[in-house]
């Protein structure tokens, strides 16, 4: 989604841009909410972690209840992300590659878990996969349950995820030279060695850009998962739902310490992710 | 995210069947079943008892309005900032900008639920500014400052995003030709940048709103879950499925996915002025001029 690099103006423009009033104002109101909104905020939860001291901290995050909620926010998250991106990728290619009707009303349907409410989205698909909703009649006696379940947690981050795993794709699909794909037909190659050798190299570094924002969608996600997963502690809950209950017990230091822990869990992968990917899209040039 | 498909041919095929069976049963399962089930859900009792569980249950009344006044007041707030950041960083070079720039981006990484409670931690009555705000009798968490605050939170990338691309895709030369002339800052602002910006911060408002709208996490956490007092329509939906009051929590949730329908048509519509407007912009540049377009106007 970074789709500014700073670096990309000439620094001819630069000199002339000193002409423009507002440098003043415009720094001012930036700062205050930067600083105000978003460092001092974060810098006030990690120094509150901090001053636990190393053995209270320890205490605190590393309870076996925490573990578990973290462990069950990462394997629920990592697998959305992975699902996420492989239908996303399909969604994708079809919608840019394929003619049919409907192609234009299926291209809007994509954003809809971005403007829909995650509360409405937890809520709806918890009376779809129960034993008398519309999928779970059909799900359910056959042993699959999509509510109250991992499997449930699952879905909605799928759900919520998916729209981040499309979009960014997509532009670069668009962006594909197909006279190289036909040039590799041409020398011979099949469908499935142009796709593997043409196409996926291409793509691959929008494809982990994708899997990253879904992955920090989904740690993160709060307002759907608690509807459809039950919330049952060193089994469905996941951190977000922990340090919520922790807090409404007021046990303010547990909580600070398993949000820095969640905080720290998704600002790091987000670096592994970008670093992977300057490194893909540098093989690819 | 419009443009034609060049591989039409591909569509009769087999494979190219199987894929778009795919993706329509995808985004069928995943994202439609469920839209359409929120309306059936909520109307299954017939639209009298639909309107009866908004209309007739002052916490749900509440929420509503409480909702409508949070919501409009960040937006605000971030349009504000948006315009202001985008300016600052579309325009100047400065030392730190590239840090400033990724930090615009923090609120989409951070869990609302851990922004929640920094809040919390800052506000709160155990927190930083606690015995401050209680001497001055300011209420921020668990009241209405919160909820903005929370809310605001969330939405801050929303602006700000938007606009960056499309101001420096237009370039300064036109606010510099403005200057030169003789115009002030705001004459610049409200005769060229407002103009030349305006549907990408349409979008980017339209965006933060229905984000503003239908925010959980961050502002369950802040709220204190009050009914009648602190209860926006997301946490009011929750509240009536923890009641067991699944039709009347459906009845909620279909407002709110209404809402998210018309933010969807909304967001085509602007999307097609934008493409028009850059494909616009692209016309009136002229080839071999400073600006090379084979590189998106970005320059060597």
């Amino acid at each position: 989604m970074n789709t500014t690099s700073p670096s990309s103006i000439p620094n001819r423009r630069a000199r002339q841009r000193t002409v423009l009033p507002g440098f003043g104002l415009s720094a001012a109101i930036t700062s205050l909410m930067i600083v105000g909104l978003v460092v001092i905020p974060l810098a006030v939860l990690i120094l509150r972690a901090a001053s636990l001291g190393p053995a209270g901290f320890l205490a605190a995050a590393w309870t076996p209840r925490a573990r578990a909620a973290y462990a069950v926010s990462l394997g629920a998250s990592l697998t959305a992300a992975i699902i996420s991106s492989l239908l996303g990728l399909l969604v994708a290619w079809v919608l840019v590659r394929l003619e049919f009707p409907g192609r234009r009303i299926l291209d809007a349907l994509v954003d809809v878990p971005l403007a829909l409410p995650t509360a409405v989205a937890g809520l709806v698909y918890s009376t779809l996969y129960v034993e008398k909703g519309w999928l779970g009649q059909w799900l359910v006696p056959m042993g699959i349950r999509g509510a109250y379940s991992r499997l449930g947690i699952v879905l909605v981050l799928v759900f919520v995820s998916l729209p981040f795993a499309i979009r960014v794709v997509q532009p670069v699909i668009e962006s594909l030279d197909k006279d190289t794909e036909e040039a590799a037909r041409l020398l011979g190659a099949s469908k499935s060695q142009t796709f593997l050798r043409v196409v996926l190299p291409g793509i691959l570094p929008a494809v982990v850009t994708g899997f990253a924002l879904a992955l920090a969608r989904a740690l993160g996600e709060y307002g759907s998962v608690v509807f459809i997963s039950g919330n049952m502690p060193f089994k469905t809950e996941i951190a977000p739902v922990l340090i919520v209950s922790r807090l409404e017990e007021f046990a303010y230091a547990e909580a600070t310490a398993i949000a820095v822990v969640l905080l720290g869990m998704s600002l790091s992968m987000l670096i592994v992710v970008n670093v992977l990917q300057q490194r893909l899209v540098r093989n690819a040039q | 995210m419009t443009s034609k498909p060049r591989d039409a041919a591909t569509a009769s095929s087999p494979l190219g069947l199987l894929l778009i069976a795919g993706a329509v049963a995808t985004v069928g399962l995943l994202i439609v079943a469920p839209l359409a089930s929120v309306f059936v859900d909520a109307f299954s009792n017939g639209p009298r008892a639909w309107w009866e569980a908004l209309a007739h249950d002052p916490d749900t009344r509440h929420a509503i309005w409480l909702s409508l006044t949070v919501a409009p007041v960040a937006v605000i707030v971030n349009t504000v900032f948006g315009v202001a950041a985008a300016w600052l960083v579309a325009r100047f070079r400065f030392p730190g900008r590239s840090l400033l720039v990724s930090l615009f981006d923090v609120p989409f990484s951070v869990s609302p639920v851990v922004a929640g409670l920094a809040l919390v931690l800052i506000f709160g009555r155990q927190g930083l500014l606690g015995p401050t705000l209680a001497w001055l009798a300011v209420k921020v968490i668990f009241a209405w400052p919160g909820l903005v605050l929370a809310t605001t939170f969330v939405t801050l990338p929303l602006v700000v995003r938007e606009l960056i691309p499309v101001m420096e895709a237009i370039g300064p030369e036109e606010e510099m030709a403005a200057v030169s002339l003789g115009a002030n800052g705001w004459q610049v602002f409200w005769r060229v940048t407002l103009p030349n910006i305006r549907w990408a911060l349409l979008h980017g408002i339209v965006l933060a709103n229905a984000r503003a709208m239908g925010e959980f996490g961050a502002v369950y956490v802040v709220s204190g879950h009050i009914a009648g007092a602190t209860d926006t329509m997301p946490l009011r939906v929750e509240k009536l499925f923890q009641e067991y009051r699944t039709p009347a929590s459906m009845a909620v949730a279909s407002v709110l996915a209404a809402l998210a329908l018309l933010t969807l048509v909304a967001k085509v519509f602007i999307e097609r002025q934008l493409e028009t407007e850059s494909k616009e912009l692209e016309a009136a540049r002229v080839p071999g001029a400073d600006t090379d377009p084979s590189t998106g106007g970005l320059g060597k």
